[in-house]
């Protein structure tokens, strides 16, 4: 399998009649169920590729299980390195290092660099050179459920929004290409560069909810990031029965919001079992919360 | 002493120990380093007395000085700068900053031949503070549609008393925000839970504050879920466990409403105080060390 990613090719026009969607789940709030959906929709849906953007902290290969056929190395930034033999110790880099990456005995830091290669700039020895990164890997695998696109940053290393634009465009490819009709995206928490990463150019955010002040709070901080870059979102409580009234505060400030609540799923132990046991929730049961997934994938499909 | 609360895995409880910590102990200074998603404050409700907005200083080029000779492109590592030729029929070339991909470092300030670019605040978020009791209270706030938070979560740790036990909610992940927030750090709390994906997120963890050479033990929340992996992951590399909380709907319920549980639940008062005696026994064995 050849994969060519190319930048710059977001609003790529269509191709003939074929319309693909880009599906990304995500909830500003951590832990509140964005693996366990993405997984079921997995096994739900038919004609996809799976991405897994959460690339510091991936968990969905534990649900689909998958076999690697194409790797790769992702590089990505520069780290500095200073030669002690031509380094005359005049401190010009340590002046001009914005990171304080470099200590009074001109050691780099590599975790502190931001590889902004101004040290070799400035140094007037020609004692400075810098080292490209290979930041992380990220693969191709098959599943059961079809072709996973997924990814391990290095140990304390940057650049996860960049990481994760690989892996999208890697995905985005593979639809065009086979013709599939839904790319669907396991996102990252928070708001900041990896989850920006995750929304640009999708079809569709699934905001995933809890009815908790942190959720609640966090799911009108994500909701307006999706707005902002103008994705239509629709959201799911889960855990809905854990606190009724703020379940129905949740609805209040969607329906405000022009936004659709497409499901309320209950709390279940349910969910920990099929996590334990390793498969999508809908493949452990097919009753309860598993029905009420297959009900929701179809009203966003 | 700084103790900061992570995990790899998003949702495991973070800013309940943190908070529930702060609140056992005395003299303490609270910095919710989640800037993406600051919570604390839903559960701490400090008052607050001081709002400050956080910039990062951006490229702005004078272009009545600039003769687009594109050095500043050049030694632009984060392609932030775009500069088109000089045209010599219309004597104007035209630079394009892109601020969302600048980090900050200055180069092109001090590397433009002609003086011609210059530093000017960008504003990416807010930093407030104050008190809850004599509890001292300090977060950020990303904002919208900005990508960076470590140079909010910097700006938030320049707040750093060290006269105090400062207690850092730092956001989930492995990742620049969490090397951000871990730095300058005595010791790490890491929060699972023992599911897979806990366990998995946990690994990742741990490698990171194996690379940064930071202390840390683990804290088990909702401990009967799940399976016994993680107990026996720690054991075998002899992470010590600083606290387990089984799952509880009690628990669960304060937390939906934003309610600290050693408000209503006053046996964990003195859970989370021996936690500290304990992590301030490990630390003194590591430093001895």
């Amino acid at each position: 399998m050849k994969i060519i990613v190319e930048a710059g090719t977001e609003n790529r026009p269509e191709q003939g009649e074929f319309k693909m969607k880009q599906i990304v789940v995500i909830s500003g709030k951590g832990g509140t169920g964005k693996t366990v959906l993405t997984a079921s929709f997995a096994a739900l849906s038919k004609n996809k590729v799976m991405v897994d953007c959460d690339v510091d902290a991936a968990d969905l290969h534990l649900l689909l299980h998958p076999t690697i056929k194409v790797r790769h190395e992702f590089r990505s930034g520069k780290t500095a390195r200073i030669d002690k033999d031509l380094c005359q110790g005049c401190g010009e880099c340590i002046n001009a290092c914005r990171f304080d990456a470099i200590s009074q005995d001109f050691a780099v830091d590599p975790v502190s660099c931001e590889g902004c290669t101004i040290c070799s700039y400035v140094c007037p020895s020609g004692a400075i050179t810098l080292e490209e990164n290979i930041s992380g890997e990220w693969f191709v695998s098959h599943t059961k459920y079809g072709i996973l696109v997924h990814a391990k940053l290095g140990i304390a290393e940057e650049n996860s929004g960049k990481l994760v634009m690989v892996v999208r465009q890697a995905a985005k490819d593979i639809a065009e290409k086979e013709g599939l009709e839904y790319v669907i995206i396991d996102g990252p928490p928070g708001i900041g560069c990896p989850v920006i990463a995750s929304l640009s150019g999708s079809d569709m955010a699934v905001v995933v909810t809890e009815p908790t002040v942190s959720g609640i709070h966090d799911m009108q901080r994500v909701v307006q990031v999706a707005g902002h870059f103008g994705i239509p979102t629709k959201v799911v409580i889960n855990k809905y029965d854990i606190n009724l009234e703020n379940s129905e505060s949740i609805k209040q400030i969607c329906e405000q919001a022009d936004i659709e609540v497409v499901a309320l799923l209950p709390f279940s132990r349910q969910v920990s079992e099929s996590i334990v046991q390793g498969i999508p929730l809908v493949e452990f049961s097919s009753n309860g919360i598993a029905g009420d997934i297959a009900l929701l994938w179809e009203r966003i499909k | 002493m700084i103790v900061t609360v992570a995990s790899g895995k998003g949702g495991t409880g973070k800013t309940t120990i943190a908070v529930n910590l702060a609140l056992a102990l005395r003299n303490i200074q609270f910095l919710d380093c989640d800037v993406e998603e600051p919570n604390a404050q839903l559960f701490l409700k400090a008052d607050i007395r001081s709002r400050k907005a956080a910039t990062i200083r951006v490229p702005e080029v004078d272009e009545a000085l600039c003769n687009y000779c594109g050095r500043c492109r050049e030694v632009c590592a984060y392609n932030a700068i775009a500069v088109l030729a000089l045209d010599e029929d219309i004597k104007k070339g035209s630079i394009l900053i892109f601020p969302h991909l600048c980090h900050g470092c200055g180069g092109c300030t001090l590397l433009c031949p002609q003086n011609a670019v210059k530093e000017v605040n960008k504003e990416i978020g807010v930093i407030e503070a104050g008190n809850a009791g004599e509890l001292e209270f300090i977060h950020g706030r990303l904002n919208i549609g900005e990508i960076m938070s470590p140079p909010l979560i910097r700006q938030v740790k320049e707040y750093i008393n060290p006269e105090k036990t400062v207690i850092i909610d730092a956001p989930p992940g492995t990742s620049c925000p969490v090397i951000a927030s871990l730095k300058g750090s005595d010791f790490c709390i890491l929060v699972t839970e023992p599911t897979p994906f806990g366990l998995n997120d946990l690994i990742l963890a741990v490698e990171v504050l194996r690379k940064l050479e930071l202390p840390f033990g683990v804290v088990v929340n909702r401990s009967d879920i799940g399976n016994d992996k993680v107990d026996s992951y720690c054991l075998e590399e002899s992470i010590p466990i600083l606290m387990r909380i089984p799952f509880d709907r009690e628990i669960a319920s304060l937390y939906s409403k934003g309610i600290p549980i050693i408000e209503e639940k006053k046996e964990y008062i003195g859970k989370f105080r021996e936690m500290f005696d304990f992590i301030m026994s490990i630390n003194q064995k590591s430093f001895v060390m």
